[in-house]
């Protein structure tokens, strides 16, 4: 007897139970749509992460003044000393593979358009700024060495402030006030997205650094030649890690910092650090699919209760068929071939469910999602193993009767 | 083939399709062992038209077990078409049931929910029939029993005898020498019973091997040969001239 011709048996004979056919599915079902569904969220997040990590722009450092802390404490004095002009320089100058570096002096300040009125976050910018962030403007021009030089009132706006205060009308060449100093707006800058901390990047005003220091960021404390966080884009041909030593390096020696002294600054590689949280995210969303494959091995033992159940009910037409000149394995055969059937039929549904209920995610959380085939398959693989596993003891139970007390049970 | 029990009926020219030597089966029952049969030979040549009777516990049961290459003996030896069932494995044995032997039984034992043209391709399915030839051969099998009209047809839909019949169609499915019906009556009334009892009649006339088990005599009586247990052995073993060729006033009385 063929495997096809087991097949249409096994059909015909869940059809008969069709609601307990169901029923007893339910575990796979279940177990391949969370799968399923916790595979392509996590699938999805993990790319809008990877669009995040392009957003940053690739191969950047970027160099934090400030304290180190240890334990809460400042770790000793002199660590406060804020990023300067000369550092940049420093870095541009010595460290081999900078091919373009820029500073961000950042203060949060409210940008008025007439009678608009809207909170961001202003920031003080070197000229290669945009190149290092790999992020040209839309429309107009970016900020050149002459509006820094000069202090200029210029700024860059972007899209989310487009909307906020120009409201689909054209923002160039209009002039807004920051902090009661009048600015013109010479270019739009393009889309950036979200950042990985949720921050709206498009939420921002690039103004000269020199304006800001001058007559925006107004803390307290202002070094005249203070320039916030340091961008430093790497050469592609250069290797990232050892520019962010040498850079460390130059630092430490402007400093002064002892060898075991702790630095006043960091240097990090964002990208880096957020494709490490891309994998624990990653490893966290396979994790949880592994867990409801759990739900799978409890579908299992269901499967394996019913075909139990079966066998038993069907023991006088086992008996007949192996009167007729069924085999051991064909009975086996018929019976592993009906309980791979139910598992399929669970996993069918459950990869419909599955599918459906990550486009609902999708749709309602505006959470990025991707269903790959892979899933797919790997799930229905799943699904069809729980079967053979689980159907085997019923199986062999079935195939080991004795025929002449299956013919004559009632 | 030395020895040659109860032929009398036939030449030795037919080689004997059937051959029990010494037979005896033994089941343990708790404590006790039951020997449900005791030292049983017999010879049934091809196309012979045998009735096995006894009461309950007689052994008969246990025999027709055997015949059917359900069982094996606990010792001697049973040759069903010159093969030893003792020496077969259970594949083979399922091979000897499925081309050599076409069971029928008292509750017809048909699959629930399935077509009288699928119960009657089932064997050839088991023999690795290809579907269409099975169908071809199913369908002619129950157009020969006049169930041509039922092929799609469910037990349920189906009457008692038409029950029989499909079941007994199955039974031939795979051109078998041997067709071994338990009690085929049982559940039938004495009207169907008649017709049924003819079928075997006409099949054996055809020139199949006809092995009744029944502990009734009327139906026994359809059979040209009388075998008769009790305890584990046979205790009658006589040709009988049947009810149908009894005679123009018996047969005139039959419908």
């Amino acid at each position: 007897m063929s495997i096809w011709e087991s097949f249409k048996i096994a059909l015909n004979a869940l059809r008969t139970n069709l609601m307990r056919a169901i029923l007893t599915t339910l575990g796979i079902v279940i177990g391949v749509a969370s799968v399923i569904i916790l595979v392509s969220v996590g699938n999805g997040a993990t790319h809008e992460v990877d669009k995040q990590i392009n957003s940053l722009g690739t191969s950047m450092l970027v160099i934090f003044a400030g304290s180190s802390r240890v334990m809460g404490r400042s770790a000793g004095a002199n660590t406060d000393i804020p990023l300067s002009e000369g550092d940049l320089v420093a870095v541009r100058d010595k460290v081999a593979g900078v091919s373009a570096i820029a500073g961000q002096l950042s203060d949060s300040a409210a940008v008025v358009n007439g009678s608009a009125n809207w909170i961001t976050q202003v920031s003080g910018i070197h000229a290669e700024y945009n190149q290092v962030r790999d992020w040209p403007v839309e429309s107009g021009r970016e900020l050149n060495a002459a509006d820094i030089r000069s202090a200029g009132r210029v700024a860059l706006i972007g899209q989310t402030v487009a909307k906020e205060l120009f409201a689909g009308d054209s923002p160039l060449g209009a002039a807004v006030r920051i902090k009661n100093v009048p600015f013109e707006i010479v270019g739009v800058l393009s889309r950036k997205g979200q950042s990985s901390m949720g921050r709206d990047q498009d939420d921002t005003v690039l103004i000269p650094m020199t304006t800001a220091r001058n007559r925006v960021v107004g803390k307290s404390g202002v070094q005249n030649d203070q320039v916030g966080n340091l961008y430093a884009k790497i050469d592609s041909s250069s290797d990232i890690a050892q520019a962010q030593e040498e850079i460390e390096s130059v630092l430490r020696q402007r400093r002064r910092s002892g060898a075991n002294a702790e630095d006043s600054f960091s240097v990090r590689n964002l990208a880096e650090m957020m494709r490490a949280r891309t994998e624990v995210l990653s490893t966290l969303s396979y994790l949880l699919a592994a867990t409801s494959a759990i739900s799978l091995i409890v579908g299992g033992i269901g499967i394996m209760n019913i075909m139990l159940v079966s066998v038993t009910e069907r023991t006088r037409e086992i008996g007949l068929r192996m009167a007729v000149g069924g085999r051991r394995r064909d009975i086996l055969t018929q019976f592993l071939v009906e309980a791979v059937t139910l598992c399929l039929l669970g996993g069918l549904i459950g990869s419909a469910l599955g599918v459906v209920i990550a486009a609902a995610i999708a749709y309602a959380a505006d959470w990025p999602v991707s269903v790959s085939p892979d899933v797919l398959i790997m799930s229905m693989t799943a699904a069809a193993a729980t079967g053979i596993i689980f159907g085997y003891f019923p199986a062999r139970r079935a195939a080991l009767l004795n025929p002449i007390d299956a013919l004559r049970s009632e | 083939m030395t020895r040659s029990l109860s032929q009398e009926a036939n030449t030795g020219a037919t080689a004997p399709l059937l051959r029990a030597v010494n037979l005896t089966k033994t089941y343990a029952m708790g404590e006790e062992t039951v020997r449900a049969l005791d030292g049983v030979s017999l010879t049934i040549t091809s196309g012979e038209y045998v009735a096995i009777m006894g009461p309950s516990g007689s052994g008969k049961s246990t025999m027709m077990n055997l015949i059917g290459a359900l069982d094996v003996p606990t010792s001697g030896e049973l040759f069903i078409d010159n093969r030893n069932i003792a020496t077969l494995d259970s594949d083979e044995l399922a091979d000897l049931r499925n081309r050599q032997i076409g069971f029928v039984f008292q509750q017809f034992n048909l699959l629930a929910r399935t077509s009288a043209l699928q119960q009657v391709m089932l064997p050839l399915s088991y023999a690795a029939v290809p579907p269409a030839d099975a169908e071809k051969v199913a369908r002619a099998r129950l157009e020969q029993l006049g169930l041509g009209d039922r092929l799609q047809h469910h037990p349920r839909q189906l009457s008692g005898g038409q029950q029989q019949r499909v079941a007994i169609a199955r039974a031939l499915a795979n051109n078998p020498k041997i067709l071994l019906a338990d009690e085929p009556t049982g559940a039938l009334d004495s009207k169907t019973s008649v017709e049924i009892m003819r079928l075997f009649t006409d099949l054996n006339r055809q020139g199949i091997t006809v092995i009744l088990v029944t502990h009734e005599a009327e139906i026994a009586a359809w059979a040209r040969r009388r075998i008769v247990f009790r305890d584990g052995r046979v205790i009658e073993d006589a040709v009988q001239s049947p009810v149908w060729d009894a005679g123009a006033a018996v047969a005139g009385a039959l419908p």
